[in-house]
């Protein structure tokens, strides 16, 4: 029998101007997972925050099993039940699983007896749904995947009855994945309730009996799973067709045009991260970088783009040696000789968030004319070039004196991306270009890096899509801890087959 | 707990005048309970103060000899500022610029007066920066943050000064710890002086051409910040120091060029001082300028748009603040030293404090009017 769990009728919330709910109304019913799907931007972290009791609705009535209820903090959600797993998780670092998970929950000042219990509880849950995770040892020491498995335990041991995931397979390797979606499955078959929020398509069809589709604010659709597909629900996400498979011409590939030899790089704490590569990118041709996060693709991206002192090893940008003695030439210099870089996070490198757009259009190409003329800024010459970039690259909105914040992911990706793509760079070095973006522009960001790539230029893609390396790259190369472990032209290379390097084991 | 503001629907002036002036006019509540706690009418005090600063021509000059003086100090501090180093050694280094202004006066007295006003300027400018060098360079390099340094070199400046007064430049036919007086022609012409020539007498106050110099430096403060490389650099590395790496903008070398500037100017603020006031080196000359200039760029917004209003809304606080202390007994100097304190504890600490619920105020009323 199916019975409503989780009813939202007539949720509203705007922010300023913006309108980030629109009359939500939405039902999950006990005991499934239900898929909540849609751009960024489309409002489902908002909308989910307000069921966590992280926002409150500006108007509109949330129920919990036929109660209307209150929710003032996520202690008050916590009560009724409702449990969160975070993007971001939320643990500290140096505590042990049982002290993270009995945080906030202690209920007595010396540890004692309740510990002892809570241990034993804790045990039991982990038998019944297979988590498997140690409750001893120190949450720095565990993978990313187990990390999340305490944040599930965390939810289970308060009494969570639903459970919202917030894109909860961004950094997991496939396996780790299959792991997580059998916890997933074992948690509903135990009649819990599970609301998955991604913008992945292949999560929906694969784990979810019900979708709920959201753009811009509303609910545009529900569905039964089964009774919907792939394209049907990004047609649905975006309000247009959409094309999932990029059209990619055969392209001659020329010469190499960048060269990476016996590289090793050290990261701010000395450790060695990147350990003998060795790399070759011809014109015409996108490398992919396929490997699980901190493996040592960041550090790789910043020795190659001029950011990170080099520890021995060479680089050649069109056979010119850029490494002199493991002296690199700085970012700049490195752009005026067509290096390109689009880094890994907009937010703490690509951007300054605090300007206003146009002048992060012209990030890093500051000091060059037009844009500055003997050191003075040429402000009008920047905003005439930034409403035809915003144009071009159909940025939204398209005002160039807002401060860069206030734009949405995709948005701002597409800004950095102008500018790194605007002077048709000989080597372009990407970092996880899609990273937060929504499908739309993320069709749109493919679209530019193929042309780029047809107009000759070599293209390292670094990223932790699977789906994004084997759909982009001409070759791919997969990095496991520093190493380069498996190299393979991408016509015969299965998802399967990468997902066994990246974790090391192939 | 209410909803973080959207912040790119606050109109700006919600944020940069509602907000201040209702920080302010709490200090201000604040001030007059002291006063009223004091066994004084806060009424009558304000009645003073309003009419010591504009009250007369001569109080109305006092006023805005204060006012440059904290327009150099706090336009020292918002350069800093952006390039997110808090500089609050400017009295320091307003201290060392008095010295570069004395050195170089009295070394070319041979050349023609506006020369020499020219050269102390730079003068001046050098010396402050120079003191502000080396913290700059130990926060670059080493990571010593700015705060303690720069602190730690306002005690050093002052022995220094001390030291030089005492036993080096001295003036040795006097007993004060000050140097001989610089001769007369170089002195800056006074307000006085200026309202000579349409045959107006009034009676001395400090105010001088340093004034004009003080407008000049914000104008040149608003241009460098936001008009040039260097300022759009110094942000970059104030707002996103990883961002402005990857951009190829030095951390290293614009957190020296901002200390430079920020010094420079402070060291501004000995122009109206020695060449404007004193004539001469004193001790202790910067009497807490260089700490009031924070005050005034916090209130100001860093903007030399706002550091001007904030400069003269201290100048009238000193000004019309002694006025008081004349006339109300019961009023002491420092009663006026806690009023400041109280400003600055609601425009700089506490500017925070009701900014949330004032800007929410203000969106959720201006979308009624939207929608209606």
């Amino acid at each position: 029998m199916v019975s409503p769990i989780l009813e939202l009728k007539d949720i509203n919330k705007s922010f300023g101007h913006v309108q980030a709910n629109k009359n939500i109304n939405l039902i999950i019913n006990k005991g499934t997972i239900h898929g909540i799907i849609g751009e960024n931007g489309a409002g489902k972290s908002t909308l989910m925050s307000i069921v966590y009791g992280l926002y409150q609705a500006d108007s509109g009535i949330i129920s919990v099993n036929g109660k209307e209820i209150k929710l003032k903090s996520p202690r008050d959600s916590i009560e009724n039940g409702i449990g969160m797993v975070h993007q971001h998780f939320m643990l500290v670092e140096n505590f042990t699983v049982l002290e993270n998970i009995v945080l906030g929950f202690e209920g007595e000042i010396i540890f004692g007896k309740n510990l002892e219990k809570a241990k034993t509880d804790l045990k039991n849950l982990c038998d019944t749904y297979n988590l498997n995770v140690d409750l001893d040892s120190i949450i720095a020491d565990l993978s990313v995947g187990f990390r999340q498995r305490v944040e599930i335990l965390k939810s289970l041991y308060r009494g969570a009855e639903v459970f919202i995931l917030d894109e909860p397979t961004g950094v997991l390797t496939p396996q780790e994945v299959d792991e997580l979606f059998k916890i997933l499955r074992s948690l509903k078959e135990e009649g819990k309730t599970i609301v998955l929020i991604t913008h992945k398509l292949n999560e929906i069809m694969d784990l979810t009996s019900e979708v709920s589709v959201m753009r811009q604010g509303e609910v545009v659709g529900h569905t039964a799973t089964e009774s919907t597909n792939r394209e049907k629900l990004a047609e649905m996400m975006v309000g247009r067709s959409v094309l999932l498979r990029i059209n990619k011409s055969k392209v001659e590939t020329g010469d190499v045009v960048f060269k990476v030899e016996n590289l090793t790089v050290k990261d701010d704490l000395d450790v060695t991260r990147v350990k003998n590569v060795n790399l070759e990118i011809h014109a015409g041709e996108i490398l992919g970088l396929a490997g699980v996060t901190g493996n040592g693709q960041t550090e790789l991206l910043e020795a190659l783009s001029g950011i990170r002192q080099v520890e021995s090893g060479e680089i050649y940008l069109n056979g010119e040696k850029i490494s002199d003695n493991s002296e690199l030439l700085n970012p700049r210099e490195l752009k005026e000789k067509g290096l390109a870089h689009v880094p890994e996070d907009r937010q703490r490198m690509g951007l300054v968030t605090d300007f206003k757009a146009y002048e992060n259009l012209i990030f890093g190409y500051h000091d060059q004319e037009p844009y500055s003329k003997s050191s003075i800024m040429k402000d009008n010459k920047i905003i005439d070039y930034s409403k035809k970039v915003m144009e071009e690259y159909d940025v939204r909105p398209r005002s160039p004196h807002l401060i860069t914040s206030n734009f949405s992911g995709g948005n701002q990706q597409k800004l950095i991306l102008s500018r790194e793509l605007n002077e048709s760079p000989k080597v372009l070095l990407v970092g996880q270009p899609t990273r937060g973006v929504d499908i739309g522009a993320i069709e749109f960001i493919h679209q530019r890096l193929i042309d780029m790539r047809d107009r000759g230029a070599a293209i390292l893609l670094v990223s932790v899509e699977l789906e994004e390396v084997l759909s982009l790259s001409d070759r791919i190369v997969v990095m496991f801890d520093g190493n380069i472990v498996g190299e393979r032209v991408n016509k015969d290379v299965t998802d399967r087959e990468l997902g066994l390097l990246m974790a090391g084991v192939a | 707990m209410s909803a973080a503001v959207d912040k790119s629907k606050v109109p700006w002036w919600v944020s940069n005048l509602i907000v201040p002036l209702v920080n302010l006019t709490l200090a201000l509540f604040v001030s007059a309970l002291f006063i009223f706690i004091a066994g004084e009418n806060p009424v009558q005090a304000v009645k003073l103060i309003i009419y010591g600063s504009f009250g007369y021509l001569e109080g109305f000059a006092y006023t805005l000899y204060y006012t440059t003086n904290f327009i150099f100090t706090g336009l020292a501090f918002a350069v800093a500022f952006h390039c997110r180093l808090f500089n609050i050694g400017g009295e320091g280094q307003a201290y060392i610029g008095g010295l570069g202004v004395f050195l170089v006066a009295i070394n070319v007295s041979f050349l023609p007066v506006p020369i020499i006003w020219l050269l102390s300027i730079a003068g001046a400018f050098v010396f402050g920066a120079a003191w502000a060098f080396i913290p700059a360079y130990l926060q670059a390099k080493r990571g010593s943050h700015v705060v303690i340094t720069t602190i730690m070199f306002n005690f050093i400046a002052s022995s220094l000064m001390v030291y030089l007064l005492v036993d080096v430049i001295r003036d040795m036919e006097q007993m004060g710890p000050h140097t001989v007086a610089l001769p007369k022609e170089m002195w800056l012409p006074s307000f006085k002086d200026f309202v000579a020539l349409f045959g107006i007498k009034i009676r001395y106050s400090p105010l001088n051409l340093s004034f004009l110099l003080a407008i000049a430096a914000s104008f040149f403060v608003w241009f460098l910040v936001w008009k040039t490389k260097w300022g759009y650099e110094m942000r970059a590395v104030g707002h996103n120091t990883q961002a402005a790496i990857y951009a190829g903008i030095s951390p290293y070398k614009n957190i020296i060029i901002a200390m430079l500037i920020s010094g420079g100017l402070a060291g501004l603020l000995s122009i109206n001082e020695i060449l404007g006031v004193h004539h001469k080196i004193v001790s202790g000359f910067p009497a807490g300028y260089g700490f009031t200039g924070i005050a005034v760029a916090l209130m100001g917004r860093n903007h030399p748009i706002g550091i001007f209003p904030a400069a003269f809304l201290f100048g009238i606080l000193y000004q019309g603040g002694s006025e008081v202390t004349f006339d109300m007994p019961n009023i002491t100097r420092y009663m006026f030293v806690a009023v400041q304190g109280v400003i600055i504890l609601f425009s700089g600490a506490l500017e925070n404090l009701f900014r949330p619920q004032i800007e929410s105020f203000f969106v959720s009323r201006l979308k009624r009017e939207v929608d209606a």
